[in-house]
C-alpha cells in the first residue's frame, strides 16, 4: 500500500510538471499530434463515438428537434460555406430554373430513382420552423418545406445492406491535385428516416434561394449545419464511407470534423 | 479514522516553534485523484474551448444569433484604422483596443485576426474540428470524474464533513474575509467558510452549470431535453452563459494559485498529492499561527 502511495505522489508530481511543463513552452505543443490519423487523435476521437452512441441512446429514432413560431423568424436565413455556386453545371440549371434539374436516388436501393422538382413538390410535404445550429457557434431560426426524405427512400427501397445515406452536390467547395472537389457528406439511416428530415425546396414560404441550396438541401434538424448539404442533385444509398471522399463520410469529416454533428 | 493525526518534528528553522505542528491526512484519495483530473481536463477544455469560440468570436442573448436585428453582447474582432489593423473587444457595446491579444495578434509582423491569440489555443493554429475533438473528450472526462467524487465523497463522508455549510460558517464569514484581506490563514483540518463557498460554488454551481449549458448547445441533446434551452432563455443565451462560467472558472483558478503561493504551497502542494498536511499548533495564541510563507 505505501508503495502504491510513493509510485501515484511521484507520477502525480511528475504529471503536474509536465503539464506546466507544457504551459510555458507555449500551446503549440500539440499541434505536430493532432493532425488527422495520427494515434493520439484516433484515440481522443473515440469520444465522438461514445457521443454518437449516447445521443442515439437517449434521444432514440423519432425524438423532434425544437420547432419554433412565426414570431421567432427574425431575419433571413444566413448562409454559410458556398453561397453562389460557381460551376458550369449549376449555373446552367439554374439558368433554366431548374426546369433541367433532376434528383437522382441511386445506390443500394430496388428502384433507382430520377426526380423533377415537380415530382418532389407533388409528394407529402412538411414544413417546419427550426433553428439551424452552424459547428462555428451561432444559430438562426427558419421555416423549412420540403419532402420527407423517408418517403423517398421508401419510394426507392432501400436494400438491407445499405447503412448511409450518401447526398452528392453541385457546388465546387474545394480544389485538390486531382481536380475540383464538390460537397458531399453523409448521415446514417436513423437520421434519414426521422420525421424532421427534409429535403427542403422552400424556405420562409418562398422557393428555397440560391446562397441557401436552390434547388434542393438536406435538412438534418438534430445535427449541426454541416451534415445538411446543398444543391443536391443526387442521393446514394452506401453501406460505408470506403467510396465516400477521403473515407471518413463526408467533405468536412475529410478535413478533421466529426462524423457525428449532433453536438 | 482517516485523520490519523501524528506529531513530526519538523527539520528546519526555528525547531521548538514547529515541533507541536502535527500532520494529518486530510485529503482522501478520491479527492486528491479528481483533483489533478479536473486541473488536466479544464486545462485542456479551457484551451480547445477558446479555439472553438474563435470560429464565431461573439455572444449573443437569445434563441438565435442577430445577423438583421442587434442581440450581441459580447465581440472580438480587428478593423483597419489610420494607424494599421488593430484589434478590438466589446463589451456591452463599450469598445477597448486590445491589439496584440484579443482581435488581432501574432509574431511582429505576421499579426493575424484571431479572437483568443495563438499561445491561449490548442491547437495553436486556427483548427475548429481539432478542438471540437478535444474538447468533448475532455468533456466526457471532467463529467465522469464529477460523478465519481460526488459518489466517493458522500461515501466518505468528505461532503458532510468538510463541504457542507454550517451555521457557524456563516458566523465566521466576516472574520475569515478579513483573515483572507490580511494574508493570515490558519492551518485546520476544516475549510474555512471562504473555501467552502468557492469549492462548493465550483463545484456544485460552474461545473453543472459548465455541463447543463454545454448539453443545451447540442441540437440532438435539445430533441431529448428541449426543456433546458427554455429555461436558459435559448440556445445563444446559453452559449453566452457557457463562456460565462468559462471567465469565472478562470478567476477562481487564479485565486486558487495565488491563495496555495500564500498559505504556504510546499504544504498545500503536498497535502493534494499525498493526502498529508501540516497544521497550526493547537492551542497556541491566535497570533503565532501568523504565518510567514
Amino acid at each position: 500500500m505505501a508503495k502504491f502511495e510513493i509510485s501515484r505522489r511521484k507520477f502525480l508530481t511528475g504529471a503536474s510538471l509536465g503539464a506546466s511543463g507544457i504551459m510555458l513552452s507555449g500551446c503549440d505543443a500539440f499541434d505536430s499530434q493532432l493532425s488527422i490519423g495520427s494515434g493520439l487523435r484516433s484515440f481522443l476521437e473515440n469520444a465522438n463515438g461514445l457521443t454518437y452512441r449516447a445521443q442515439r441512446l437517449l434521444a432514440g429514432r423519432d425524438a423532434l428537434a425544437p420547432e419554433f413560431t412565426e414570431a421567432d423568424i427574425r431575419q433571413p436565413q444566413r448562409p454559410n460555406g458556398v453561397t453562389a455556386p460557381d460551376d458550369d453545371v449549376y449555373k446552367g440549371l439554374l439558368a433554366n430554373n431548374f426546369a433541367d434539374w433532376r434528383l437522382e436516388v441511386s445506390g443500394l436501393v430496388e428502384k433507382p430513382l430520377s426526380l423533377s422538382r415537380e415530382q418532389l413538390m407533388n409528394m407529402p410535404s412538411r414544413t417546419q420552423i427550426t433553428r439551424h445550429d452552424c459547428v462555428e457557434g451561432w444559430s438562426c431560426i427558419a421555416k423549412w418545406t420540403g419532402t420527407p426524405l423517408s418517403l423517398v427512400l421508401d419510394q426507392a427501397v432501400v436494400k438491407p445492406q445499405a447503412r448511409y445515406v450518401m447526398f452528392h452536390c453541385l457546388d465546387t467547395i474545394d480544389r485538390s491535385l486531382s481536380g475540383d472537389i464538390k460537397y458531399y457528406g453523409t448521415i446514417d439511416l436513423i437520421d434519414a428516416r426521422h420525421p424532421q428530415t427534409i429535403l427542403a425546396y422552400g424556405l420562409n414560404g418562398k422557393p428555397l434561394p440560391v446562397e441557401n441550396g436552390a434547388p434542393l438541401r438536406a435538412r438534418v434538424e438534430r445535427q449541426l449545419g454541416y451534415k445538411m448539404p446543398k444543391y443536391l442533385y443526387k442521393i446514394e444509398l452506401v453501406d460505408g464511407f470506403a467510396n465516400v471522399g477521403g473515407g471518413r463520410g463526408g467533405y468536412w469529416e475529410d478535413n478533421g470534423y466529426d462524423w457525428y454533428g449532433g453536438i | 479514522m482517516e485523520s490519523v493525526a501524528r506529531s513530526q518534528p519538523t527539520a528546519g528553522a526555528d525547531p521548538a516553534a514547529r515541533k507541536d505542528e502535527t500532520l494529518i491526512y486530510r485529503q482522501s484519495r478520491w479527492t486528491r485523484l479528481t483533483h489533478w483530473i479536473w486541473a488536466i481536463s479544464l486545462f485542456f477544455m479551457l484551451l480547445s474551448g477558446l479555439q472553438i469560440f474563435n470560429a464565431r468570436p461573439q455572444l449573443y442573448i437569445g434563441k438565435q444569433s442577430g445577423f438583421d436585428y442587434n442581440n450581441t453582447i459580447f465581440a472580438i474582432g480587428a478593423e483597419n484604422t489610420n494607424a494599421g489593423a488593430r484589434g478590438y473587444t466589446e463589451i456591452f457595446g463599450h469598445r477597448f483596443d486590445t491589439t496584440g491579444v484579443l482581435g488581432w495578434s501574432g509574431p511582429a509582423g505576421q499579426e493575424t485576426a484571431r479572437g483568443f491569440p495563438s499561445w491561449a489555443t490548442i491547437p495553436s493554429y486556427y483548427d475548429l474540428g481539432t478542438a471540437r475533438v478535444i474538447h468533448f473528450f475532455f468533456a466526457w472526462i471532467l463529467t465522469t470524474t464529477l460523478i465519481v467524487w460526488l459518489v466517493a465523497s458522500t461515501v466518505n463522508g468528505h461532503l458532510r464533513r468538510d463541504l457542507a455549510p454550517r451555521l457557524d460558517d456563516l458566523r465566521r464569514l466576516p472574520q475569515d474575509i478579513v483573515d483572507h484581506a490580511k494574508l493570515k490563514f490558519h492551518h485546520t483540518r476544516e475549510y474555512n467558510t471562504l473555501q467552502k463557498m468557492a469549492y462548493g460554488g465550483v463545484l456544485f454551481v460552474l461545473l453543472p452549470l459548465m455541463i447543463i449549458t454545454g448539453l443545451a448547445m447540442s441540437p440532438s441533446m435539445d430533441s431529448v431535453l428541449p426543456f433546458l434551452n427554455d429555461l436558459l432563455g435559448g440556445r445563444q443565451t446559453a452559449r453566452t452563459i457557457h463562456f460565462t462560467v468559462m471567465v469565472l472558472l478562470v478567476a477562481f483558478f487564479v485565486v486558487h494559485i495565488l491563495m496555495i503561493l500564500a498559505a504556504g504551497p510546499i504544504n498545500e502542494l503536498r497535502s493534494i498529492i499525498t493526502g498529508w498536511y501540516r497544521t497550526d499548533p493547537p492551542a497556541r495564541d491566535d497570533n503565532s499561527t501568523e504565518r510567514s510563507a
